[in-house]
């Protein structure tokens, strides 16, 4: 291992001021994930608890002829058994809205046509889960077998077996009334890039391909489902988002989102994966026909065929240059795959892809097209990383024909406050160039190479979201507070958000006690995702704690009979600042409020404008076994952009977290499809994601360039360290072998291949 | 449906007896028969390591031992690593290193890591590595649970 005489996990602090923020507390609900006490969606329990499992198709595609459950239905223990056809009737709904119904309800149970390996086609209620899955070989399913198309290459071919007759592409926002596989393409065009390639001295232009890869999280899909007698739907799950879970339910199931009830259980990872519901809706219509609650959860093997992997994808990238490093026009061609119906991330890669830098010149094509796989997810960044992998290997091969450093051909190009991205949106104050810098003077960089190690940067970007969160502040009288909040805490979110409250209110984080509630319970707060969280639902803590401030103020006012206008609360205590006789702590006025006029409550719902984006970058140096094509990540460093990090701990967490699902997809992870379309690899044994043995340290270097649009600078930290590790680890591979890596993943059987 | 036999066992110091089937995993025993639901099911055919448990003083991972197998057995469950209510040193090391973000598998690393320790008091940064290989963490990219668990094994040499 290599010893090191620097601070391995680094925070370039600019704003120091503050009681909590910054500092790394224990987090709230610590001692209960250690100690196995936390329950997660599959530890859910109730009376009169019946199991679920969910037939799937054996086809990538085919057209469903018959389903005939009778045999299944008279298993001694069967329960239910449920069909596309159970879903209520909508009779409202035409044109598009039909058919966008249409496809979201196929997806959860396929009605005329199986478009995936895995996709799913009954749903059983059984006594346990044994005679559940017994069922499932019961139902006798007529398939008629299509040929699949599993790549864009192949759905775009004119000659491609089609997967709905009633898609057709959408061409620059027109319908064109075609049928075909593109959904759509759209541009995104800023000058003239005619103009600024042939200004160019030097272009490089390369194609990319990508393949599937899954958001890996340990726990799989679950999620119980209880129709009371009394018309309400009870659902307990493991999601990112429990309004989005009753949201959809209520779209699917055409009911009032109030007569929705979603409880958040703890989740085991989502990383994107667990926006969208898939076995939710199978256990409520189970439930409505038994009228007892139905828990299913999914294997793994459903997990990987039956949920929402990344997609594949194959890209064009071409950037121009002049001698001095100046790009003057880049290009981007991406086709993505959206999986079964359309919505991949092209549109999100689009808005990244050379968003890193102020080109003046620019165009992006992105095309949404429907292959024979699942039906695609969020995946941290989601398409991001794949545009990176392209973009970032052709800016590394500009530096080298111009004979530039690579850090210092992005710093000359890099977007500052003022540029305008190809997608349109200018950018306010950001932290690119910031962390180039750090990746620049970084003793990871400024070091010597060992021997026959090679090594590579990239720099990627992400834009974050900010969309609707709530918070409610409740006193107690001993001078603590209950935070109730709608944000499923994945990586310690509950403490990053008690934190921001805590500041507020001067009272240490100990003294507020941070809860994940029901859909009943809160406000609307949207997904836990788009690097959202601490800095939306963060943002409504500081309101909430700002009308707890407001009420404490005007109460001590009230008690002492004196204007509120002169009083103030901070570090803990509400003082006068005319009197000095006039002072009590917090924790003083906590114990009077029962009698001095009820106790206080603080809330606030936000939509938060001053979204900041981030930007990562890596430092990775690796080694590559001649005879083998193994790669061994040696020694890897993240940079990335916080803005402001509420718990350092929780942010380099999050930056490591990413950088090593981003070097398993660069090394090993793949979606194995055979030739009829189904995956070969749905295990964890080989669909490999990276062990504890595979990797060094992951050493960090937090940089603040605090956001303007956040009372505290925070950007959000959950997915732009996902985007470099690709093109980083490509780049070092072809600094130790000189073979440009242009296919994910860079196996070792592909780095033996490549020339 | 099969019959169902009857099974004795010690779980976490105590005698704990059951009813399964044959074909129910030990795994499926502990969280639906017995409800310790702390040990977790992450694939169900021993890759990912969120199941181990200690079974007659060696980790395994419980999705794959049957519940008729552990019959006589002594185990171990996540539920049994701290003393009543003061916690291990790996507990208390993984939280204050922060070497949990979701945490479902945290309950397979800690037993894991506590049977290493027993065995190896003063682990290298690689044999951790390398006895943590079995057990899958898809959040933290293990940086913060290596470090936990050299912690843990400090705290523990100091007691």
């Amino acid at each position: 291992m290599t010893t090191t005489d620097y601070e391995r996990n680094m925070v370039n602090a600019t704003k120091t001021d503050f009681n909590v923020i910054g500092t790394r507390p224990v987090r709230h609900d610590g001692t209960d994930k250690v100690t196995g006490r936390a329950l997660y969606g599959a530890d859910f329990d109730t009376s009169g608890l019946l199991h679920g499992k969910i037939l799937r198709s054996p086809h990538a595609h085919a057209i469903i002829k018959s389903v005939d459950t009778s045999k299944a239905e008279a298993l001694e223990g069967v329960k239910a058994i449920v069909t596309a056809s159970d879903f209520p009737e909508v009779e409202e709904k035409t044109g598009e809205d039909e058919t966008k119904l249409k496809w979201l309800r196929d997806n959860i149970l396929a009605s005329d046509k199986a478009l995936y390996g895995g996709h799913a086609i009954a749903g059983v209620a059984a006594v346990n889960p044994h005679v559940a899955e017994e069922a499932l070989n019961l139902i006798q399913v007529e398939y008629q077998v299509l040929t699949p198309v599993l790549t864009t290459q192949e759905a775009m071919a004119d000659n491609a077996s089609i997967l709905h007759d009633s898609l057709t592409t959408e061409e620059l926002g027109k319908d064109t009334g075609t049928v075909s596989n593109v959904a759509s393409h759209f541009q995104h065009v800023k000058g003239d890039v005619v103009k600024g390639f042939s200004e160019a001295d030097i272009c490089i232009e390369r194609d990319f391909n990508t393949t599937t890869v899954h958001q890996g999280y340990i726990e799989p899909h679950n999620g119980t489902a209880f129709w009371s007698a009394d018309g309400r739907l009870h659902v307990w799950c493991s999601t990112q988002g429990a309004f989005a879970v009753r949201d959809s339910l209520s779209d699917l199931l055409d009911m009032p989102v109030s007569m929705i009830r979603v409880t958040p259980m703890e989740i085991g990872g989502g990383f994107g994966g667990k926006i969208p519901i898939y076995v939710e809706p199978v256990a409520a219509l189970l439930s409505k026909k038994t009228g007892a609650p139905v828990k299913i959860v999914m294997s793994r093997k459903e997990t990987f065929e039956g949920s929402g992997p990344t997609p594949g994808s194959y890209m064009k990238i071409k950037v121009g240059a002049k001698k001095d490093g100046t790009i003057t026009a880049a290009h981007a061609w991406l086709a993505m795959e959206a999986g079964a119906y359309p919505g991949s991330p092209v549109g999100a890669a689009a808005q990244c892809v050379f968003s890193v830098y102020d080109i003046e010149n620019a165009l992006i094509d992105g095309y949404d097209v429907v292959v024979n796989k699942p039906k695609t997810a969020a995946y941290r960044a989601p398409g991001a990383p794949n545009a990176a992998f392209g973009a970032e290997q052709v800016l590394n091969e500009l530096a080298e024909q111009i004979g530039m450093d690579p850090i210092d051909l992005r710093l000359k190009n890099v977007a500052t406050e003022g540029t305008r991205r190809p997608d349109g949106p200018v950018f306010r104050t950001i932290g690119a160039k910031e962390v180039l810098e750090a990746m620049r003077d970084h003793p990871h960089y400024q070091s010597e190479k060992a021997a026959g190690h090679g090594r590579g940067i990239a720099i990627g970007f992400w834009f974050n979201i900010g969309f609707d969160s709530a918070c409610n502040i409740a006193v107690n009288s001993d001078g603590t507070v209950n935070l109730t909040e709608g944000s499923t805490d994945i990586g310690g979110s509950r403490t990053s958000i008690a934190m921001q409250a805590a500041e507020v209110l001067g009272i240490p984080v100990e003294d507020v006690r941070p809860s994940v509630v029901d859909t009943d319970t809160v406000g609307f707060t949207a997904i836990t995702g788009g690097s959202r969280t601490t800095f939306a639902t963060g943002w409504a803590a500081y309101e909430a704690a700002q009308d707890v401030v407001r009420q404490c103020i005007e109460r001590a006012a009230s008690i002492w009979d004196v204007d509120a206008d002169g009083l103030q609360m901070k570090d803990g205590s509400i003082s006068s600042t005319a009197d000095s006789e006039l002072s009590m702590t917090f924790k003083e006025l906590a114990s009077q409020l029962s009698d001095t006029g009820g106790g206080i409550m603080g809330s606030a719902s936000v939509n938060p404008g001053g979204v900041g984006g981030s930007f990562a970058g890596n430092i990775a140096d690796v080694s590559v076994d001649e005879d083998t094509g193994k790669v061994t990540v040696e020694r890897f460093t993240c940079v990335q952009d916080a803005g402001k990090a509420i718990h350092p701990s929780y942010v380099e967490g999050q930056m490591q977290g990413g950088s090593v699902q981003g070097i398993g997809w660069a090394l090993n992870e793949e979606y194995f499809m055979n030739d009829q379309g189904n995956m070969s690899n749905s295990s964890l044994l080989d669909y490999r994601m990276p062990t504890a043995l595979d990797l060094p340290m992951i050493d960090t270097v937090i940089v603040e360039v605090a956001n303007p649009g956040h009372p505290f600078g925070v950007r959000g930290v959950g997915e732009a360290n996902i985007v470099p590790p690709t093109p980083t680890l490509a780049n070092a591979i072809y600094d130790a072998t000189g073979k440009r890596m242009t296919d994910l993943p860079m196996s070792p059987g592909a780095v033996l291949a490549a020339e | 449906m099969p019959g169902k036999t009857y099974v004795q066992t010690t779980i976490n110091g105590e005698q704990v007896d059951f009813l399964c089937e044959p074909r129910q995993s030990l795994l499926e025993c502990l969280r639906d028969e017995i409800g310790l639901t702390g040990t977790k099911e992450g694939c169900n055919d021993g890759n990912c390591g969120a199941c181990t448990i200690n079974l007659d003083g060696r980790i395994v991972t419980s999705c794959l031992v049957l519940g008729v197998e552990a019959e006589g057995a002594t185990i171990e469950t996540i539920e049994g690593v701290a003393d009543g209510s003061n916690l291990h040193p790996l507990q208390l090391a993984f939280l204050e290193n922060a070497a949990l973000q979701c945490g479902i598998c945290t309950p397979g690393f800690i037993v894991s890591s506590k049977a290493l320790l027993e065995e190896n008091p003063n682990p290298t940064e690689h044999e951790i590595r390398f006895w943590l290989a079995n057990n899958l963490c898809r959040c933290t990219g293990y940086d913060k649970i290596v470090r936990a668990v050299q912690d843990a094994a400090k705290r523990l040499q100091e007691a």
